[in-house]
């Protein structure tokens, strides 16, 4: 038995999608007496004069058998003695395309359906263009209603002409065309008596024996966090599921963006322990230390992954509110939420002729090449090397709208080597220091950022900057290094001493900051402990309200205003 | 590329979901209905952050009407895992008297669809994990994975997000909430070899055995408990029945059978020609029923 088949029927508007389905669904046995049962009686009512109406199987909502159209993706499942078969029936409304590409990202395989009488429309070249955008490298395209033309062979070359100039046009790959009829069920599971000049396998054929073979870039490990499991002082470990390659335990990783490295010490696949875990699994990784991950980050071994601030990509346009260049939208790859700004349009797309347009903005349903300025650096791919870091959503930050889906064709602004930071040392204790990123709001984009701009190491006894464009800090102070445990002291703008927070005691004459350099509220001793005892039982989700209720930005920092991003 | 079996790929794609929601809402929740579904979604919870317990409690909104054997198991469940599991009842309803022999379709709301709404809203959960699956019905068979609520708890089929990939966009405004699906892109068929595989434990009613039923409108309704009102000339009678089901007791049809094995049920449940809705009195009123509900804030 071959693996679960994903797939989509795509075409225009009345091409017969639900109908296609439908009639595989029935023929095949798929469908359960009582829905057998309701498919008569709501036929009767219908439009094809008491004739069983396929279609009727898949369009369940009211709007969709009132109107007779399909809105939405509707999801089938059916297994044949060949095969299991996972089918989301799309509409083919212009209107709708976007519930169209929602069925396309989920697929390995599109039907695209074209009305024989018609031939290929705009919508099939628009739906052919999303599919491949999406990723789907395998296409079938049933010429249907070939009844209608009276099962013409002429009829159907010309279709096939006009399919083969469109792969031609939008880079198709593997494509399969098939003459066929929804309603009478001709080519659909069984071979048609009326077109004997087609030799071909029938749909259903086809669909039961495609091989499927998904193009990995090499097998190297990649697993985006989704969470950081903490349950008690004892276990801390990552949970994701592996997008590519294997780990086991020992092998080393690289934690990105930081780079940092780590060994894995422990690996659990839902449920239990185990020594090697596998593409695809969920996974739980323990590391061997210390290390800074949080959910957004990926652990890898593939030295070719990195962290970029600038994304250039293609978007697929979902929102009825136009894309505004220089507003900022949350934007999400992977496991990371982050915000970015589209900086520019470089051209849409013409969805019939593939030619580019110059654009302003951007309306629902238009694909278009986009810059996109990301507010912090973000592990990212391109789609065609690493599917899962390459693919993107962006979403409105007032309605919270998925206003666009998009794939990443080109990276900037390459983080070399983001571990480097400002660190202290005395040899033996290291702390790293966020105390130098300089905070700005950019004009253009009417946004704060920050960058690093200071990533030396300072060793006891050096002379720390302490004056900045957006910081300035006094000669004497102590910096707590929350992350590493570490305290870190300044007097005289020089680093006199390392300590761990165990063997620290806050004098109460000088200002503690944290390791971004905010004040932290606390006058004695005693508070400071307070402080660095709800840290460390802080979660995700209470961290925001520690964090206000102890810290102040502004006793030593400011931001600027820039004209550049920096 | 990854190789995994057809269930595994399914489990994964739960408990990616299931993280998901953990990680990025803000006060999530997983309904327990006590059936077979949620069995399965409790065990997918507990696989995906072990060792830790779900970061979350659980969810049984009570109608006062299941059956015996049904609470018996929860209580056992929760016991027997360490997790927190609340039980919510419309005590407004309780108090009407409202009951599924005389109130019908105004039951099903009263006690269902606004004890959710009431428990939802008491809690101020954000999120709610439930076990529906698009092969049980239409509307269903539409519904997004991560679907969106408006304040008043209802659905707005015409109006869904785009979803795309795995990359599911999880931000509400004040007053939404949203429910969410792991278990989406399971069929019946492998609800129950999940069962078998990972050997959950699931309420016995599901295997065949004799039990007292009366038959009304073609459907054998099990005699659960004395409130059940018997017509004039009705008697019980004992009958090896089970369940594909399992809801309230007076509106769950059961099925004669002779399964008492997984394997019994597995092979039971292929050859069926009937859905396992079929067996739910409630659906069975008119196409869009469930849409409808579903709008009005139905699960």
């Amino acid at each position: 038995m071959k693996g679960l088949l994903k797939f989509i029927t795509c075409g225009s508007v009345d091409d017969g999608k639900s109908t296609l389905i439908g009639h595989i669904l029935y023929d095949s046995k798929l469908i359960y007496a009582d829905q057998k049962k309701a498919l008569e009686l709501d036929s009767k009512a219908g439009s094809r004069n008491g004739k069983i109406d396929y279609s009727l199987l898949l369009d369940g909502l009211m709007a969709e058998r009132e109107q007779g159209i399909t809105i939405d993706v509707a999801y089938r499942y059916f297994t044949t003695k060949n095969r299991s078969f996972i089918v989301a029936d799309t509409p083919g409304h212009e209107e709708y395309t976007r519930n169209m590409a929602v069925g396309a990202s989920f697929a390995d395989l599109s039907v695209i359906l074209v009305d024989a009488s018609q031939g290929v429309l705009v919508q099939t070249r628009r739906h052919a263009r999303i599919c491949s955008m999406m990723g789907i490298k395998y296409f079938v395209f049933a010429v249907n209603k070939m009844d209608i033309v009276g099962y013409s062979q002429e009829r159907f070359n010309e279709i096939s002409e006009q399919i083969q100039e469109l792969r031609k046009l939008t880079g198709l790959e593997n494509i399969k065309i098939i003459p066929l009829s929804a309603t009478e069920g001709d080519n659909v599971t069984v071979k048609s008596e009326n077109m004997k000049w087609y030799s071909g396998e029938t749909l259903l054929e086809y669909l039961e024996s495609v091989d499927i073979k998904s193009e990995v870039s090499g097998n190297k490990f990649y697993m985006p966090v989704q969470r950081v499991s903490r349950p008690d002082r004892t276990f801390r470990g990552f949970q994701g599921q592996i997008e590519a390659g294997s780990i086991s335990i020992g092998d080393v990783v690289r934690i990105l963006p930081s780079n940092e490295k780590a060994s894995v010490k422990r690996i659990l696949t839902a449920g239990k322990d185990t020594e090697k875990a596998y593409c695809g699994q969920p996974v739980t990784i323990c590391l061997d230390r210390e290390a800074d991950v949080s959910r957004g980050c990926v652990l890898t071994d593939n030295p070719d992954i990195s962290s970029y601030r600038k994304l250039s990509v293609t978007l697929l346009w979902t929102d009825d509110d136009e894309l505004t260049v220089g507003k900022d939208y949350l934007i999400k790859t992977g496991t990371k939420l982050t915000t970015g700004i589209v900086t520019g349009i470089d051209y849409a797309v013409n969805i019939n002729t593939g030619e580019h347009i110059k654009a302003e903005s951007l309306s629902k349903n238009s694909i278009a090449r986009c810059q996109i300025q990301l507010s912090e650096a973000v592990t990212a791919d391109v789609f065609s090397r690493n599917k899962t870091l390459g693919e993107l959503i962006l979403i409105d930050r007032v309605t919270n709208m998925t206003s666009a889906c998009g794939i990443i064709e080109q990276l900037e602004g390459k983080e070399e080597k983001s571990s480097e930071r400002a660190s202290f040392t005395d040899g033996v204790l290291k702390a790293r220091g966020d105390l130098f990123e300089e905070f700005y709001y950019d004009v253009n984009s009417y946004n704060v950022f920050r960058s690093q701009t200071v990533k030396n190491t300072y060793s006891t006894g050096d002379e720390i900057p302490t004056k900045g464009k957006s910081y300035s800090y006094p000669d004497n102070f102590d910096i707590l290094v929350l992350r590493d445990g570490v305290a870190v002291i300044v007097r005289e703008r020089r680093i006199k001493e390392l300590l761990k927070f165990e063997d620290y005691v806050y004098s109460g004459e000088v200002t503690a900051v944290n390791g971004r350099g905010f004040e932290i509220l606390a006058r004695t001793d005693e508070d400071i402990k307070k402080f660095i005892e709800e840290y460390r039982n802080s979660d995700e989700s209470t961290l925001p309200d520690i964090f206000s209720r102890w810290l102040k930005f502004d006793t030593f920092r400011k931001i600027f205003i820039s004209g550049s991003y920096i | 590329m990854c190789e995994l079996s057809h269930l595994d790929e399914l489990e994964a794609e739960a408990i990616y979901i299931i993280r998901e929601v953990a990680a990025e809402c803000e006060k999530p929740v997983m309904l327990y209905s006590i059936g077979k579904d949620s069995s399965v979604m409790l065990h997918l919870a507990m696989k995906a952050f072990y060792p830790e317990k779900p970061p979350f409690p659980f969810l049984h909104v009570n109608t006062t009407w299941k059956f015996r054997e049904m609470i018996e198991f929860r209580d056992r469940t929760a016991e027997k895992l360490g997790i927190e599991m609340i039980e919510y009842i419309n005590q407004d309803g309780v108090k009407q008297g409202i009951n599924p022999f005389e109130h019908g379709s105004a039951y099903t709301d009263i006690m269902k669809t606004q004890a959710l709404k009431q428990a939802l809203d008491k809690y101020g959960f954000t999120a709610a994990f439930g076990g529906g699956r698009r092969d049980e019905e239409k509307s269903r068979a539409k519904e997004r994975i991560f679907s969106f609520r408006n304040s008043a708890h209802a659905w707005d089929p015409k109006n869904q997000r785009p979803e795309m990939w795995k990359l599911y966009n999880t931000r509400i405004n004040k007053g939404e909430s949203i429910r969410v699906f792991p278990i989406s892109n399971w069929t019946e068929k492998d609800i129950w070899q999940y069962i078998k595989r990972e050997n959950i434990d699931i309420v016995p009613l599901y295997f065949s055995a004799e039990r007292p039923v009366v038959e009304r409108e073609g459907n054998l309704i099990m005699v659960d408990d004395g409130r059940f009102p018997l017509k004039d000339g009705e008697t019980p009678v004992m009958k090896k029945i089970r369940f594909r089901t399992l809801g309230c007791y007076p509106l769950t049809g059961a099925v004669e059978s002779e399964a008492v094995t997984l394997d019994q049920i597995i092979e039971e449940t292929l050859s069926s020609i009937e859905s396992e809705r079929t067996s739910r009195v409630i659906d069975s009123e008119s196409s869009g029923s469930m849409e409808r509900r579903k709008r009005e804030g139905y699960f």
